[in-house]
């Protein structure tokens, strides 16, 4: 995960990419592949489709490997949002599709279902890359259901270092609320295709 | 980072998310209530808390809690502790007293009351189903289809793609197993003289092997020995100086220097050029081409993957069906020279025809079923002869995955034929030099 947000990893993998290096693909599917067919699986909520969105999103960055600016940020987080919304728009495609078919529901409806979904993923995503302290106590407090109290005793801090993770971990994942739609319009992604 | 405080804003589909979220602590449901500006979150409706005594200092709630404070000294904890609780208290993972106490301040403070509605709605985001296996044919197709798109510049030669993909199936059983499970006994056993034996390590242990074994091919592309230069050449002496050299048992951080050197060997053979696919590795006391010795390393690869999902469990599927077939291909190539070592150490029968070097020899058919098989002539006599249909002694029928358990040393020759026809003792001869062909 440290990898993750090394710039030169980054950079090195964009230029042997750009270079057509197929080993590099091999080496970026590894790194990503799980985290992306993850995110697309939260939108989508199916294999077959998740597994479609990830052969799309790797054929694009293969593709463009130049849309990467590293200066807006890590490849991983990029990566997150080219799938997020590929994803999306895969979503809201099938979605205004079965609309059309049925005659049920109304475009209102589509697009909070498509939001909502856009926003689980992101806080997906989010929680993947928190700092890892962070994620441990939330682990804790929420899927292990230990107080606060235990949670610190858990991790060996002191009760009011286990108070403050808790909350910055999850301000952290409220920015999936709060943040604009990537769908629309993301950087880096929709100017090229 | 910073969680961007007061920068929320509660907005409408939020209140939906909210209602539907899993362990909403207390009886919350006048989130409306917040659109009055600074007016109590928790309505008049709303149960009195029943606050503990007010004698501690910041503390609250634990039994001898509080004793900062002093006797007498008041009263309620400060807005500073009681922020500090709003995370916990989204979780519902305070006290009791302290979730009463949070609760009562929500309705006098509008900045906690925001910051409160927005982490509970947090928690809403927060889901208990892990990620699941990807299936490992979707690399494949994957990469196809990106290389349909646009085709590669320096292509990873196709003799290398079984280590390529054999390597990524393992690397992706091993991010899915926990801390513990890289402790997790394993058992590798192989093939010696007449009879099979083992060695008992752990999941990292395997990593481990696979790493120093793999260094031999990293040493003749010219790249860093893991074990440095003066490591020796044949395979169990390199592990068992990998086992002996470790100041401890190795653990997890084994894992990325071994996927690190299998990246850097598909990289390295990428770019080497045609002629590379020859150059010979030696094992010590024998060698392969590289192209051969690659494809070893993938049929290892997955055997070891094998021995390690058995001991924590998992599932584990053979290779696709032309990567099982390559390295049967190669099984069968090397079968009438492991006969031959056999046969100087006396554990084979004599040879019964010799023949010109390139000529048709007696010959045994192996056909192998399932995916990936096929049939195979394995010359009997000598190692220069040439396998041949019309001069078959003897038919061994196996399936596949069984064929290279056997080659792997993991069953032994006298469980492994399903049908046999023909000359015994050839039979067994080949059988034997399958098995013989194992080791650590």
């Amino acid at each position: 995960m440290a990898k993750d947000t090394a710039p030169r990893w980054d950079r090195k993998m964009q230029q042997r990419l750009s270079r057509g290096e197929a080993a590099a693909l091999g080496e970026l599917y590894d790194r990503f592949a799980s985290l992306v067919h993850m995110l697309a699986h939260r939108v989508l909520d199916d294999d077959q489709a998740a597994d479609q969105v990830t052969r799309e999103v790797f054929g694009y960055i293969w593709e463009h490997p130049d849309a990467y600016d590293p200066k807006q940020g890590s490849m991983r987080s990029w990566v997150a949002r080219v799938t997020n919304s590929q994803a999306v728009s895969r979503l809201r495609q099938t979605e205004a599709a079965a609309l059309a078919d049925s005659g049920e529901g109304t475009t209102e409806e589509l697009e909070q279902k498509v939001r909502r979904a856009a926003v689980a993923a992101r806080a997906d995503y989010i929680v993947t890359s928190m700092p890892a302290p962070l994620r441990a106590a939330l682990e804790l407090a929420y899927f292990q259901r230990r107080d606060y109290r235990q949670t610190a005793a858990d991790l060996g801090v002191t009760e009011d270092e286990a108070r403050r993770r808790l909350r910055l971990g999850l301000q952290l994942l409220s920015t999936a609320n709060t943040r604009p739609l990537e769908g629309s319009s993301p950087p880096g992604y929709g100017r090229s295709l | 980072m910073n969680g961007p405080l007061g920068g929320g804003h509660g907005d409408d589909d939020g209140r939906d998310e909210m209602r539907g979220a899993p362990r909403i602590p207390g009886p919350r449901s006048a989130a409306d209530d917040l659109d009055a500006p600074a007016r109590p979150l928790f309505g008049p409706a709303a149960p009195e808390p029943e606050l503990p005594p007010r004698t501690g200092g910041g503390t609250l709630g634990g039994p001898g809690g509080g004793s900062s404070g002093g006797p007498g000294r008041v009263e309620r904890p400060s807005h500073s502790v009681l922020k500090s609780l709003l995370g916990a208290w989204a979780l519902s993972a305070c006290s009791t007293e302290e979730t009463a106490a949070v609760e009562e301040h929500l309705g006098d403070c509008a900045p906690c009351a925001e910051e409160a509605l927005r982490l509970r709605d947090a928690v809403a985001l927060l889901h208990t189903d892990r990620d699941l296996d990807l299936d490992p044919l979707l690399r494949f197709r994957v990469l196809e289809n990106c290389l349909g798109r646009r085709p590669a510049r320096i292509p990873v030669p196709t003799w290398a793609n079984p280590y390529d993909a054999e390597t990524a199936r393992l690397d992706a059983l091993l991010r899915d197993i926990g801390e513990s499970e890289w402790h997790a006994p394993v058992r590798l056993k192989w093939f010696e003289g007449e009879r099979q034996v083992s060695r008992r390590t752990t999941v990292a242990g395997v990593i481990g092997h696979l790493m120093t074994v793999d260094g031999l091919v990293a040493g003749a592309l010219g790249l860093d020995d893991p074990l440095g230069p003066a490591a020796p050449a044949i395979p169990t002496e390199r592990t068992q100086a990998f086992w002996r050299g470790a100041e401890e048992p190795p653990t997890r951080t084994i894992r990325e220097p071994w996927r690190d050197q299998s990246h850097t060997l598909v990289r390295t053979v990428s770019f080497a050029g045609r002629g590379v696919a020859e150059l010979s590795v030696s094992y010590g006391d024998f060698a392969l081409p590289l192209r051969d010795s690659l494809l070893d390393r993938a049929f290892e690869c997955w055997i070891h993957a094998g021995d390690i999902a058995d001991a924590v469990d998992y599932p584990y599927e053979p290779p696709s069906g032309s990567h099982l077939h390559r390295m049967i291909d190669l099984a069968a190539r090397l079968l009438p020279a492991a006969l031959a070592d056999r046969r100087r150490a006396g554990l084979a029968g004599p040879a019964r025809q010799l023949v010109a070097a390139g000529a048709p020899g007696r010959s045994l058919h192996l056909e192998v079923e399932g995916s990936g098989g096929g049939n195979w002539y394995i010359a009997l006599d000598s190692p220069a002869a040439v396998g041949s249909a019309d001069r078959a002694v003897a038919q061994v029928a196996l399936e596949g995955v069984e064929f290279c358990r056997l080659v792997a040393g993991h069953i032994s020759p006298e469980e492994a034929a399903a049908g046999q026809d023909g000359d015994r003792e050839a039979i067994r001869d080949v059988l034997f030099a399958a098995a013989s062909l194992s080791r650590l």
